[in-house]
């Protein structure tokens, strides 16, 4: 049997970093074939090489056994790969159909296309049971509905080989669930499919057959059904991982922070906070659920004192903040507020600076940091030097820009700074985007360290499985609103149905939020 | 000043000659910046194009051959800013700001060099020279008055009912999307850039060879901005930048016309006011009376993969 696709001895540099390094693999017809590895390890190098979008220096590309050259995605389109982007290649303004046919009209005058295309995505609804209203406006669907405006445009290409990069990062729960559907539906309909991910949950429940990455080299290959978790995560990080984080139950203090009734408006007259209120304990880890945009970084934003509320207020260990009165994240740091922000590399650090520079951030006029007028450089380097060996930040080089490090690196480095303050609260907002799971298990551990030590930690994520895993309280957010709190280790399906803001409407549970 | 009806043909005609090369700049930069090319260079493009059409028209005597070196000329500048802005992904905004002062510089001194009259080209001889009205006599009306009106619905049509349309609207919003459909997106904005070119061509012939009779130094005198306002205004569409373009046009009409007349209660209406009218409602309209004029997501930045 010849695989629909097989790569052999590909290769790829990009200046000093080697992404991708010898990489043989073969993607069997009419099956899924799950790549899994770390963030950084070249799995999207890979699939991009694939579809065109770079150019390997080395190695051969076969599809159905015969050598053919990628270079562009044209040729990519052309031997009937497709590929469904992590983020999506779609124009907001855009109707779905328009989406549909671009790249693809069928001639120079766009009405017979649009015609024929209309006519196709009803076969294709048909078929695949891939329902998406054609005249909608792109910007107006739902993130699982863009995600299947790209699978459509996709098989509208007459695609037979699907690569899907990371499809659920955007997706709660249930659009996950329908879109393991749909693929089940495509590879009951012959359709060879490739499922990049790092989640390794999603590879055991819809693949064949697995490859793991690890740091650009193909380390393992394993059919599914013989392997389990815990494997692939050694395989992937390359030692044993604990998937399971330890906690003792929380032992709850004095209330540290408390929202009572916040609202946002921005300029635009948009109401992102709602109604939220919220209390927090020296003591216990506050998860903040909800699928991405749903206001948790405009909460965050307030809780911070970045953004004064437009309504309600906010009690910092004693201090209140209203619209009146609004707060600024240097004062929430002398009350014993520290922030690690969402997005690390535009508010969590400067990513020209020396990691020893972003090390002090925000304390750099403590005194210690200080002689009369200038920095002192010795202290801030030995400073730097101290947190980088407390959070095993590699390398341990305090003179090296911040943004050489890779993610997990950086984000132990904001997390060492903030936590060093031994604040008595602590804001976390995607404590691990972006962050291997070597490096996972660590900072999952020093939360919960920061915890048993009494400090009040409430951290925001998009991942359920790390909410599930950290939090003590978990309170789910959508459109805003604070929609549910349960306790921490509660079950995945309710999160995901107050995710989709069905809260109040069990009946909904299989229709899309 | 009696009969109103007796002003109106005049003033229709006048707003229409005004108007005419700010609609055909206007086109030319909405297809380039609807495919996510700044172009602050119409001004520059428009000269260079005006140059040429006197320039050669006054040494071959054909209107027409002035008319071809015009849109060369505007298509050598509009390749330079294709080659600054898409090739080598520079600033749009300093590529079109060093377009316009190239094109100031270059006519004054070639002019010179090839005619010696201060930067001004040989007075043209009306008969074929120059571009002269087809219909009536008094009204200006040549033929490029009419392609600049038949130039909106085409472009129109090609905006929103064709494939290239399609592709120039998607390459000003997401490159990448376009890119990962399979399409070229140099080529795409470089065929924008070039019909920008032609565009702006035209707008410089009818300036140089039907509106006046010869070139004189600066002589576009803002009106690509004045072209680049009305794309704004008009929010990147063809019908209602055209509106904008007819409503300057007017103003300008009105203000030859309001010249030495006596408002009551206020006296003579000083010249210099009337003829600042245009620009001052540009910066009015543009401080947010058109409410927010949302351009297309990608303009201005170069489109590169990610490394």
């Amino acid at each position: 049997m010849t695989a629909a696709i097989a790569l052999e001895g590909i290769d790829k540099s990009f200046g000093s970093v080697h992404a991708v390094r010898g990489v043989s693999l073969a993607i069997e017809k009419g099956a899924i074939t799950g790549i899994i590895g770390e963030n950084g390890a070249g799995k999207s190098t890979l699939m991009s090489i694939l579809y065109g979008l770079y150019h390997a220096d080395a190695g051969t590309i076969r599809v159905d056994g015969q050598p053919v050259r990628m270079d562009s995605p044209h040729a990519a389109i052309a031997h009937g790969i497709g590929m469904v982007h992590q983020h999506f290649m779609l124009i907001d303004g855009f109707t779905v159909l328009e989406n549909v046919v671009l790249g693809a009209e069928g001639g120079p005058l766009l009405a017979g296309g649009l015609a024929a295309a209309r006519a196709e995505l009803e076969r294709l609804e048909r078929d695949y049971g891939l329902a998406v209203d054609p005249d909608a406006r792109v910007a107006d669907l739902s993130v699982g509905e863009q995600q299947r405006v790209e699978i459509l445009k996709v098989l509208f290409r007459g695609a037979r080989i699907l690569i899907l990069d990371e499809p659920s990062a955007v997706l709660t729960p249930q659009e996950t669930d329908r879109l393991f559907r749909i693929l089940a539906t495509l590879k009951a309909r012959g359709v060879t499919i490739v499922l990049i991910t790092h989640k390794l949950r999603e590879i055991m429940a819809a693949t064949d057959r697995v490859y793991v990455m690890r740091q650009g080299r193909m380390v393992a290959e394993r059919a599914t059904p013989d392997t389990d978790a815990e494997e692939l995560a050694e395989l992937m990080v390359g030692r044993k991982v604990r998937l399971q984080l330890e906690k003792a139950p929380p032992r709850r203090g004095e209330v540290r922070l408390e929202a009572g009734h916040l609202g946002l408006v921005d300029a635009r007259g948009v109401r992102l906070l709602d109604d939220v209120s919220l209390e927090l304990r020296a003591g216990e880890i506050v998860g903040i659920a909800g699928v991405s945009g749903n206001g948790q970084t405009e909460l965050l934003q307030v809780l911070a004192g970045i953004r004064p509320p437009s309504t309600g207020t906010l009690t910092v260990c004693g201090r209140t903040i209203d619209a009146r009165h609004p707060g600024d994240p240097a004062e929430m740091r002398d009350l014993g507020l520290a922030h690690v922000p969402e997005d690390r590399l535009r508010q969590g650090m400067v990513a020209a600076f020396r990691a020893s520079e972003t090390a002090i951030l925000g304390y750099h006029e403590q005194p210690q940091f200080n002689r009369r007028f200038l920095l002192s450089v010795p202290a801030v380097g030995a400073h730097c030097a101290r947190l980088m060996e407390r959070f095993d930040v590699r390398p341990q080089v305090p003179g090296l820009r911040s943004s050489s490090f890779s993610g997990g690196n950086q984000q132990k480095l904001v997390l060492a700074r903030e936590m060093a303050q031994e604040p008595k609260v602590l804001l976390v907002g995607q404590p691990t985007r972006g962050v291997d799971i070597g490096a996972i298990e660590f900072i999952h551990r020093e939360l919960v360290r920061s915890r048993d030590a009494g400090c009040a930690v409430l951290a925001v994520s998009v991942e359920l499985d790390e909410i599930l895993s950290l939090a003590d309280r978990i309170l789910v957010m959508f459109a805003g609103r604070i929609v549910g709190e349960v306790e921490g280790g509660a079950d995945e399906r309710t999160l995901g149905l107050m995710m989709a803001g069905a809260k109040a409407a069990p009946a909904l549970s299989g229709a899309e939020g | 000043m009696d009969d109103p009806f007796a002003l109106l043909f005049p003033t229709a005609a006048a707003t229409l000659r005004v108007a005419t090369p700010l609609i055909l700049a206007a086109m030319g930069g909405l297809f380039s910046e609807r495919s996510g090319i700044i172009d602050v260079g119409l001004e520059g493009k428009m000269l260079m194009a005006a140059f040429f059409a006197a320039a050669v028209a006054a040494v071959t005597h054909s209107a027409w051959w002035g008319v071809a070196a015009a849109i060369a000329a505007a298509e050598v500048m509009a390749l330079l800013h294709g080659l600054a802005c898409i090739t080598y992904r520079g600033n749009q905004v300093v590529s079109g700001v060093a377009i316009n002062i190239i094109a100031a510089g270059l006519t004054i001194v070639w002019g010179n060099a090839w005619f010696q009259r201060g930067g001004q080209t040989p007075a043209l001889d009306a008969r074929s020279e120059r571009l002269l009205p087809l219909f009536f006599p008094n009204a200006g009306d040549n033929i490029l008055v009419y392609a600049a009106l038949l130039s909106v619905p085409l472009t129109w049509w090609i905006v929103s009912r064709t494939r290239f349309g399609l592709r120039l609207r998607a390459v000003g919003e997401v490159p990448l999307a376009v890119d990962t459909a399979g399409i070229s997106v140099p080529w795409l904005r470089y065929r924008a850039v070039l019909i920008c070119g032609l565009f702006t061509g035209l707008a410089g012939a009818y300036i140089a060879i039907a509106q006046n009779a010869g070139f004189s130094r600066d002589m576009t005198a803002g009106q690509g901005f004045i072209a680049l306002a009305a794309v704004i205004f008009g929010k990147w569409r063809p019908f209602p930048a055209l509106g904008a373009c007819l409503m300057f046009g007017l103003l300008d009409a009105v203000a030859i016309r309001l010249q030495g007349v006596r408002v009551p209660g206020v006296g003579e209406v000083p010249v210099q006011l009337i003829q600042a009218l245009p620009y001052l409602l540009t910066v009015f309209l543009l401080a947010g009376f058109i409410g927010r004029a949302v351009a297309p997501k990608a303009i201005g930045q170069p489109y590169e993969k990610e490394h």
